[in-house]
């Protein structure tokens, strides 16, 4: 991993058009600006790894529970329509 | 073409029916193009990879299980997905179907946004949003909230 030290206000440019700037420092909390293309997708690491984690457990549905739950979802709309 | 899947066996899939995901779905990176096969007679559409028969996603349309949900699709969103309109937008989210099935959560914070007329779909990681990758489809079974 690159390791750079930055001070408030100064930044890193990363390829031709993505930068990463220090615009704030408060005791542990260091506040970000990223500046990226459209096309980049820019996420809290524990948020993206959050989806990959519930993609990954929602792959694992099996037929039987499915079967399961769509009988109970088509009961539930019967017994009470909105 | 044939594809193999994981809830409808062997199926002939056109052309037509695939949508493209560009960076497939966050932990099935390798996975970008896909198929919507409905599940007969139930609320359910299955996103299923053409490439890989194991994976596939368990998806409803939100609206009607969750009234109150709603998602706004910021500007980079709508320019990946090429989206003009609302008329263009078909949106799901994908289910973790648990055992018992009573658990079964839906992930709000990261719906299926497809363009319709174009075929290209994404992922959507809401940002700044009270949504998460856990609502319960059955809120009645909890004793506390």
């Amino acid at each position: 991993m690159l390791v750079l030290t930055r001070k408030l206000k100064e930044a890193i440019q990363i390829g031709d058009d993505i930068e990463v700037v220090v615009l704030a420092i408060d005791g542990d909390q260091v506040k970000l600006g990223i500046r990226a293309p459209k096309h980049i997708d820019v996420h809290r690491k524990e948020i993206y790894l959050a989806i990959q984690q519930e993609n990954n457990a929602a792959s694992l549905a099996s037929m039987t529970s499915l079967q399961q739950l769509s009988h109970r979802l088509k009961k539930g709309g019967e017994e009470n329509e909105r | 073409m044939n594809i193999e899947t994981k809830y409808h066996g062997t199926i002939e899939l056109s052309d037509m029916a695939i949508v493209s995901f560009e960076n497939g779905l966050p932990g099935f990176e390798h996975e970008k193009q896909f198929a919507l096969l409905p599940i007969h007679d139930s609320p359910f559409t299955i996103l299923q990879s053409v490439q890989n028969k194991d994976v596939a996603f368990v998806m409803i349309e939100p609206f009607s299980y969750f009234p109150t949900y709603e998602v706004e699709l910021d500007d980079a969103t709508c320019e990946q997905l090429n989206i003009q309109a609302e008329n263009d937008v078909a949106l799901y989210v994908i289910l973790t179907v648990a055992e018992p099935f009573t658990n079964t959560t839906a992930n709000l914070q990261a719906p299926i946004v497809i363009n319709v007329h174009e075929r290209i779909g994404k992922q959507v990681i809401l940002t700044n949003t009270p949504y998460k990758t856990k609502h319960r489809l059955f809120p009645e079974t909890v004793e506390a909230k």
